[in-house]
């Protein structure tokens, strides 16, 4: 069998699989069923013809998505969603609430609420949130996928976590009042 | 909080802590409410994210279909053959089912479907087109509609009357039918062409009684001739007679 032919087949084999979780990944970043398919179809035609450069053993699903998010990051969307993040900033301490703990925060929000505060987080911030709940990526997986030191992960998650419990706090107690 | 474990919860709620830690931390958590507390806010947040926004986005199935050609086209794997393969076996057994079918059911007893026409016949309000006793007016309508021709009998001084024509098909093949009257009986004579494979009649000459009809058929310079009535044996041999005697 041709090294192509084989190489496709193996290609097919791993990448298909992650269609799902590639797509619903793209439109929480672009916003939009539109965009959403595009950035998926260049992720796929990019990464079938880059597959020589990916190398057997490591982890291909987030060499998937490092494509992916590269592309959305030349896509229009992405250019404009962007803005740069300061990550070197110390986390700030969170004023305790005695009155509203995180635990009764989260008892209290529900999927919508939770999905709209994520739809109003910066992109970077939705990004690495997504990166760590929803695709359940280690920090050292990220950091490759984000080209960024494992520090800076921890930050950024940090940061991109209190601005979460933030406009969840504020749509939770909008709710209820 | 003021807790100096704060800082290791989000490692915690991760596992992103070497294991000695992560024991560590949960030694803590027995002993501390307000970092317990933490701790749980921040699993549970973990776990809702995850539920509100791992399958929020489902791709259509047509997109699925579109990136499943974007990697699948540019190959030709031994997949790459199975619809057509699936296809082409699909094609033969629909062929081999068409030829069976038409062996089997298009080709319907030959003598039955002449009873069948011979009955809808008699019971037709306009059983004939051409409605003559002339034989030198029935033979001439029949000009152009048949790619064949035939001889009708001498009739006089015969029990016989010929009452009309009208074209007929017999095993999807173009037939004259000539009605004949015999007192107060009528009896229909088919002629074909004779390419030897109608269903139910042999190559020679034949006399059969099918469903109470007499049936007297024979093959003559190509022309099958088909003669059914519900008279006696006799009076449709007698006919069958006069047709075959006006032959050469």
């Amino acid at each position: 069998m041709p090294q192509d032919r084989a190489n496709a087949e193996t290609f097919e084999a791993l990448a298909l699989p992650l269609l799902a979780p590639l797509y619903n990944f793209a439109h929480w970043l672009a916003g939009n069923r539109d965009e959403a398919e595009d950035l998926v179809q260049e992720t796929y035609v990019k990464a079938l013809k880059g597959f020589s450069s990916y190398a057997p053993g490591t982890n291909f699903r987030a060499w998937m998505y490092r494509i992916l998010r590269n592309t959305f990051l030349t896509s229009r969307t992405g250019l404009k969603s962007m803005v740069s993040l300061d990550d070197d900033e110390p986390p700030v301490a969170e004023p305790a609430t005695a009155d509203d703990p995180e635990s009764l925060l989260m008892a209290r929000a529900d999927q919508q609420q939770i999905q709209l505060a994520l739809e109003q987080l910066p992109v970077q911030h939705r990004e690495i949130i997504l990166l760590s709940d929803v695709e359940e990526m280690t920090y050292k997986e990220i950091a490759e996928l984000l080209g960024t030191p494992i520090g800076t992960v921890m930050s950024r998650l940090s940061r991109a976590r209190k601005a979460m419990r933030e406009l969840l706090r504020a749509k939770v107690q909008g709710a209820s009042r | 909080m003021s807790c100096e474990w704060g800082s290791k919860l989000d490692l915690y709620a991760d596992a992103e802590l070497p294991e000695s830690e992560m024991a560590q931390v949960e030694a803590h958590l027995h002993t501390c409410t307000a970092c317990a507390a933490e701790a749980l806010g921040r699993l549970q947040m973990k776990r809702s994210i995850h539920s509100a926004a791992a399958r929020a986005f489902a791709p259509s199935p047509e997109f699925r279909v579109r990136v499943a050609k974007t990697v699948g086209r540019q190959r030709k794997s031994r997949l790459y053959w199975l619809p057509q393969i699936a296809f082409a076996t699909a094609m033969i057994a629909a062929v081999v089912g068409i030829g069976f079918w038409a062996r089997h059911a298009q080709r319907p007893d030959v003598l039955a479907e002449i009873a069948d026409m011979h009955v809808a016949t008699l019971a037709s309000a306009n059983p004939v087109d051409v409605i003559s006793t002339d034989r030198h007016t029935v033979k001439p309508w029949f000009e152009g509609k048949l790619p064949f021709t035939f001889d009708l009998p001498e009739l006089q001084n015969t029990e016989f009357r010929l009452i009309g024509g009208r074209v007929a098909y017999v095993g999807q093949r173009p037939s004259a039918q000539l009605l004949f009257g015999i007192r107060k009986h009528q009896i229909s004579v088919f002629i074909l062409q004779d390419s030897g494979n109608l269903t139910g009649l042999s190559a020679g000459p034949a006399s059969v009684r099918r469903l109470a009809f007499n049936i007297e058929t024979w093959s003559d310079n190509g022309l099958r001739y088909i003669v059914i009535g519900d008279t006696s044996a006799a009076d449709v041999r007698a006919l069958g007679n006069l047709l075959g005697a006006t032959k050469h």
